[in-house]
């Protein structure tokens, strides 16, 4: 059984600053992490293999700068088998369609994936759309949501969907599949020492634009590939907000509020 | 990997409507209101597809301003299953080729359009705030980006120009009786996918926290479970509901249903009392929009005094009972 784990690199969102004249983020002032929503896919993956005692590889994939090769480390770090990288400056600028297209040409030449994981979305980006798109474009079906594989084996996975219309819904999926995951589904372990040694002398598969020769071509990636363009930046305005803190007085606070929700129609 | 559609032919601007066992939801009545507004200033036809079992009420979204309603009926259509919805949408939107082409950002819309979206080759915005049409008639796609640092301005090059909308983002259109039913009934295009079956569906209870008009809602200054009993006494006194922090969700001590914040729902109510939530960005992130925020927390640097309305800084187990008993007594004087 190979599972994938599709991973992303972001800035830590705590830390990360934020330049509000060039209306950009700062990547320099906070580290790189794995997205904290693929963690919990990651750790769905490693679960499968230590729950199912099976032949179960888990490979770790994530598009990026050559250094997000750290997160692939630390992905291993974290019970993966395998990393791999693709990198290419002609992969930069790419929207969600170009990146699910170069993800989905790279999985197509590796090959023989049976299950693919990812986050439920990225804290950068937060779109949520890279997964399905990538289910599409391989025509595999894809579930969003899930907080439990009920069920793997060898050409079918049933999981569990959080909320989907109102309903718990129980799928079950020919294989291969890609399952989009909640926090829920795992508790992301930390990892153990010796396995992070061990991930600073692992192999890192490299893919580039070239490697993809035969799977797509240079139109379909990158910022040419993307059919959506950001036109224009706007800084939002400060919201006024009547910000009235009270310490000692009680009354004074009870009397405000008890006006306002007599305002909003409430008593 | 797709083919991708001829920009030059395409009309229209079609909102795909959702519903969930026969009962649509509000936020297709909130995309046609956004739709009109942008067929009005392209001089286009607003038109609605909607797919589903027997008997939904579909002259409904006539009444809310769609010319046209596309009503794909056929029982495969009863379980939301992205598959089979996709690959009968897909063909639609070959056939008809709209230019425009709004989806509700639920989580059926979220897990559905980018495969729409793939399948045809074209470019998704998800969660849009506003919808605009530039000099040249395109659609201009705005949507926060960083954490709401920043608004990003997004055009797309390919059609149809493709957006998810988050729900309660627009107003609803208003029910005029007075438009005309125009109903068209599609034959499905592709049967039910074997790739991918409905096994079960479980109604979730009805507790829907994004529906409720005031809010109580507790984080880690709660210290045990029975705890949030205070707080539902306060919701109850307002007619509202209990929401919390990630923090006791975390802790066991609450359903993720009622977490509130980027990772759990996002809500807007009328009121947002915050206790003992010392209002980390992941939290602001799911409630800032509320119209009034009220907070009670024990230490007055906490940042969720900066985007309250109304704080005070003490110890919610004496503050929360007292507020309770304050809002009874006046009830029972009136
Ligand atoms: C990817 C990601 C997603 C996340 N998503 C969410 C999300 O969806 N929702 C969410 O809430 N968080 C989310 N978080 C977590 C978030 O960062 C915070 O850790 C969390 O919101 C903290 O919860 P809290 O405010 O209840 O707890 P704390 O930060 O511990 O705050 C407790 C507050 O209670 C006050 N207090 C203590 N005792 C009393 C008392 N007796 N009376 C009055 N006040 C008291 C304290 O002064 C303090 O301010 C996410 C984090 C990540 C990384």
């Amino acid at each position: 059984m190979n599972i994938l784990v599709l991973v992303k690199e972001v800035p830590d969102m705590e830390k990360v600053k934020f330049d509000q004249e060039k209306g950009v983020v700062d990547r320099s002032s906070a580290e790189a992490e794995i997205n904290p929503f693929d963690e919990n896919a990651l750790q769905a993956a490693v679960d499968q293999k230590e729950k199912e005692q099976k032949n179960v590889t888990v490979t770790v994939m994530t598009m990026g700068p050559q250094r997000a090769e750290k997160t692939l480390r630390d992905a291993y770090a974290r019970g993966a088998d395998k990393g791999v990288l693709l990198t290419d400056r002609k992969f930069g600028g790419s929207d969600t369609c170009a990146t699910a297209k170069t993800l989905a040409a790279a999985i197509r030449k590796i090959g023989n994936f049976d299950l693919i994981l990812c986050g439920e979305k990225s804290v950068d980006g937060d779109t949520a759309q890279v997964g399905a798109e990538v289910a599409e474009f391989l025509d595999i079906p894809h579930a969003y949501y899930v907080e439990e594989i009920r069920n793997l084996d060898h050409d079918s996975v049933q999981v569990t969907i959080e909320n989907i219309g109102g309903d718990r819904q129980v799928r079950t999926m020919k294989l291969p599949a890609l399952i989009g995951v909640t926090k829920n589904i795992s508790r992301p372990k930390l990892p153990t020492v010796n396995r992070k040694l061990e991930s600073l002398t692992i192999q890192v598969e490299t893919i580039t634009l070239q490697d993809l020769n035969g799977f797509m071509s240079e139109e379909e990636c990158g910022f040419k590939g993307s059919p959506t363009k950001v036109s224009k930046i706007e800084i939002p305005k400060e919201v006024k907000k009547n910000n009235q803190v009270f310490r000692e007085d009680f009354t004074a606070f009870l009397q405000s509020v008890t006006d306002v929700l007599t305002e909003k129609g409430i008593v | 990997m797709c083919k991708g559609m001829d920009n030059k032919k395409q009309r229209g601007i079609l909102v795909i409507a959702e519903q969930s066992n026969g009962e649509i939801h509000k936020v297709s009545y909130e995309l046609l209101n956004k739709g009109r507004e942008l067929a009005e200033q392209r001089n286009m036809p607003l038109d609605c597809l909607l797919l589903g079992g027997d008997g939904i009420p579909a002259e409904e979204l006539n009444y809310r301003g769609a010319q046209t309603v596309y009503y794909m009926k056929d029982s495969i259509f009863s379980t939301l299953e992205e598959y089979t919805y996709k690959k009968n949408i897909v063909a639609f939107i070959e056939e008809k080729e709209p230019e425009i082409v709004l989806i509700g950002a639920t989580n059926f819309g979220r897990s559905l359009a980018p495969r729409i979206a793939a399948a045809l080759c074209t470019g998704l915005t998800a969660d849009c705030t506003d919808l605009q049409i530039n000099d040249e008639g395109r659609l201009i796609q705005i949507r926060p980006a960083f954490s709401d640092h920043l608004f990003a301005h997004i055009k797309t090059v390919k059609n149809p120009q493709m957006a998810t909308v988050r729900y309660k983002e627009f107003a609803e259109a208003k029910r005029d009786l007075k438009n005309l039913e125009n109903i068209i009934f599609v034959k499905p295009y592709f049967k039910q996918t074997s790739k991918s079956t409905v096994d079960e569906m479980i109604a979730l209870d009805d507790f829907d926290i994004t529906e409720a008009e005031v809010i109580v809602a507790g984080g880690r200054g709660i210290r045990r479970k029975e705890d949030l009993a205070m707080l539902e006494e306060l919701a109850k006194v307002l007619g509202g509901k209990v929401g919390v922090s990630r923090a006791l969700v975390d802790a066991g001590m609450a359903e993720s249903s009622a977490q509130v914040g980027y990772s759990g729902n996002r809500v807007k109510p009328k009121v947002y009392i915050a206790c003992g939530i010392s209002g980390a960005p992941q939290h602001l992130a799911g409630m800032k929009d509320s119209q009034v925020i009220i907070a009670v927390n024990s230490d007055p640097s906490a940042p969720i005094f900066q985007i309250a309305d109304y704080g005070y800084v003490g110890d919610l187990y004496e503050v929360i009972p007292q507020f309770t008993r304050q809002l009874r007594k006046e009830d029972a004087v009136k």
